[in-house]
């Protein structure tokens, strides 16, 4: 529409002045943009216009009286439940204000909670740093190295004078973040070479990939933690037990790892033939052709399915309270048990939910960046 | 013989012209011998015999679908052949893997739609092969890329990806990474099909210059200019067979089969 639109309604307005830059321009005209929009798309015709005028009227129903809730009416802090229970008060802040280290900690010692503190700290930015692509060297392998190493010392301590912490009792947003990160960081390794597997022209290599692939598929989240929990430990011999948290983290990772080879192996579909070829011209090997040529090409081209399902399984860590491990919304809930405050499970689960968000909206914001960027040069 | 072609307006004549440099050796580097293959049921190569010669130019042609492509390919096992024997380099192809990877280390192939890897930029591409298969340093790698982007003239592009570039600077990216590689042998795909008329000197002045230093080439081409000024042999195949193989002069003055014939006037006509 635009250019001509304009030069009818000014004729002063010429091409030079705004080259093709639609939001630039004069403070009125901008103005007349906007309600041109607004004719154009919310008021075009009869039905258009009953529509937009049904949805304003839910808007003006709900918005109002949330924001009074949430913000206006809401109590944001007190030692005792009482002031939340007057008539016309609002969301009860006070609550997370009173249980926030429950639930960020869970039933981690509470005078010992600087510790799983620093270590989500320290871990976060070691994903940060991760995810800036100018850092991308070799030198991440030793950072996690040392990161991993400084997080589990804090976690469990016992040396340093720190007292030793099983890892039944850790919960809350740093049992969520090692489930999610640890099962997203082994499964997709796993992923690729299964992804690979399916494609292989090794029979017996294939077989082994697509049955797993498509048993894993085949099954809920829920049961493949119960089996790794619950069956796994039957078939091991006597005495030996494998930690809960690594099954879960095991059960989380095979799940996970069949969603992600699904993805990567469109990927590699994608790729078209000649790019193999010309690969196998130059006498690369198997391995080098994979990893210089085809992975970075077709992983490109899946980011947004692969972020799809990382956030997916962020989410989906969730389900271990199935197995009693206590991650963030576990202790959401139990944070509830206390009877003064039970009435405030909305309060909870917002907070709960505001945190999960946060970290779902970085991961899906972040992958347009990425795209973005690796896309920057190579776009025909 | 009073029926023969001459093959003189083609589309495009090479700017240099190429001296029949006494070059060929007697050595034979590439043997198809009684070759045969096969796509599912569809009898694609039939009983192809095939030698050439160290430094020897070889041009094939033929209609579309006649296994040109394929019977190139089969020299650097891209496709496998089900009978005969193909000896490259003394070396006959089989299913080890080592010895494959060997031959196609020396035996450089450009393609008809280019093939640069386009997340890597040009100097990216060329060094790839040097360092990962030659295990030649990276600042040796370096250099010989940059020689070999000066012989096929555009050394200022070597920052830039592949997709920034045009199809006739593809194409020379793509035979300099090739080169970058000191192959002994270059196969070409109808290297120029895929290029616009206005590109397509650019990349055979490349090639010839390349046929002039001595290098064993076997290029399918409908480029009968090049083939005029720069062939030792022409191969005419038809059906997957080989219908005539002769010297340039000889195969178009004086073509001895019909179909020969016939696709010599098509290809001049047009
Ligand atoms: N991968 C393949 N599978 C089945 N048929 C093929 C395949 N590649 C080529 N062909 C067929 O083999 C014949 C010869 O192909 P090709 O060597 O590409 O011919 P040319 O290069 O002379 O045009 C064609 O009929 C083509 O359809
Ligand atoms: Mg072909």
């Amino acid at each position: 529409m635009r250019q001509e639109e304009r030069d009818a309604r000014n004729p002063a307005y010429t091409h030079i002045e705004e080259p093709d830059e639609p939001t630039a321009g004069h403070p009125t005209q901008r103005v007349w943009d906007m309600l041109g929009w607004t004719k154009k798309h919310l008021f075009s015709s009869i039905p258009n216009t009953i529509a937009t005028l049904v949805c304003l009227y839910l808007l003006w129903l709900i918005i109002p009286p949330f924001l009074d809730w949430a913000f206006l009416s809401a109590i944001w802090s007190s030692d005792t439940p009482d002031a939340c229970k007057v008539d016309g008060a609002g969301a009860c802040w006070a609550f997370v204000e009173q249980k926030h280290r429950f639930i960020l900690f869970g039933l981690y010692p509470f005078d010992e909670q600087w510790r799983p503190m620093t270590a989500v700290v320290l871990f976060i930015a070691a994903l940060a740093a991760s995810c800036y692509p100018p850092f991308w060297s070799k030198w991440l392998i030793p950072l996690w190295a040392v990161v991993l190493t400084v997080c589990g010392v804090l976690m469990y301590g016992g040396v340093f004078g720190m007292t030793y912490v099983d890892n039944t009792q850790w919960g809350g947003v740093p049992l969520t973040l090692i489930l999610s990160v640890t099962g997203i960081g082994l499964a997709f390794p796993l992923a690729v070479l299964l992804a690979l597997g399916r494609r292989s022209n090794l029979p017996a290599i294939k077989t082994i990939c697509v049955t797993f692939i498509e048993l894993i598929r085949g099954v809920p989240l829920i049961s493949v933690l119960f089996m790794a929990s619950i069956m796994f430990p039957l078939f091991m011999p006597e005495g030996v037990t494998v930690d809960k948290l690594l099954r879960a983290i095991v059960g989380i990772m095979l799940f996970t790892s069949a969603y992600l080879a699904e993805a990567i192996r469109g990927g590699l579909q994608s790729l078209p033939r000649g790019q193999y070829e010309a690969a196998d011209s130059l006498g690369l090997s198997y391995w080098q052709k994979t990893r210089l040529i085809v992975l970075p090409q077709a992983l490109r081209i899946v980011i947004p399915p692969l972020v799809n399902q990382f956030i997916s399984t962020f989410k989906d860590t969730s389900l271990v309270i199935i197995i009693g491990l206590f991650d963030l919304l576990t202790s959401a809930k139990t944070a509830l048990a206390d009877p003064e405050w039970r009435q405030f499970y909305a309060e909870s689960y917002i907070f709960a939910a505001i945190l999960y968000f946060s970290f779902a909206f970085f991961m899906s914001r972040y992958s347009q960046f990425l795209e973005r960027r690796l896309n920057a040069g190579t776009r025909r | 013989m009073s029926n023969g072609i001459e093959p003189t307006q083609t589309t495009v004549e090479p700017s240099v012209d190429a001296p029949k440099t006494p070059a060929m050796g007697e050595e034979v580097v590439i043997r198809l011998d009684n070759v045969n293959k096969w796509f599912g049921h569809f009898h694609v190569l039939k009983d192809i015999n095939l030698d050439v010669r160290r430094g020897e130019r070889v041009v094939v042609c033929g209609p579309s679908g006649s296994g040109k492509s394929t019977v190139i390919r089969c020299i650097n096992r891209l496709e496998e052949h089900q009978q005969g024997d193909i000896i490259v380099n003394g070396v006959t192809l089989t299913n080890d893997v080592k010895a494959i990877e060997a031959i196609r280390k020396d035996v450089g192939m450009v393609f008809q739609s280019f093939n640069l890897f386009p997340h890597l930029t040009v100097l990216e591409n060329l060094i790839l092969g040097p360092i990962w298969v030659n295990k030649t340093p990276r600042k040796e790698a370096v250099d010989t890329a940059m020689y070999y982007l000066e012989r096929v003239k555009i050394p200022e592009q070597a920052s830039k990806y592949p997709g920034q570039l045009s199809g006739g600077q593809q194409q020379r990216v793509a035979i300099a990474r090739s080169l970058c590689m000191k192959p002994s042998i270059m196969l070409f795909d109808e290297p120029t099909s895929a290029l616009d008329p206005e590109m397509i000197k650019e990349v055979l002045d490349v090639m010839v210059e390349l046929a002039q230093e001595g290098m064993t080439m076997i290029c399918v081409t409908h480029e009968m200019g090049f083939a005029r000024s720069v062939a030792d042999t022409v191969v005419f195949m038809a059906d997957g067979q080989i219908v005539e193989k002769n010297s340039p002069k000889e195969l178009f003055a004086n073509p001895q089969e019909e179909r020969t014939r016939q696709f010599l006037s098509q290809i001049i006509q047009h």
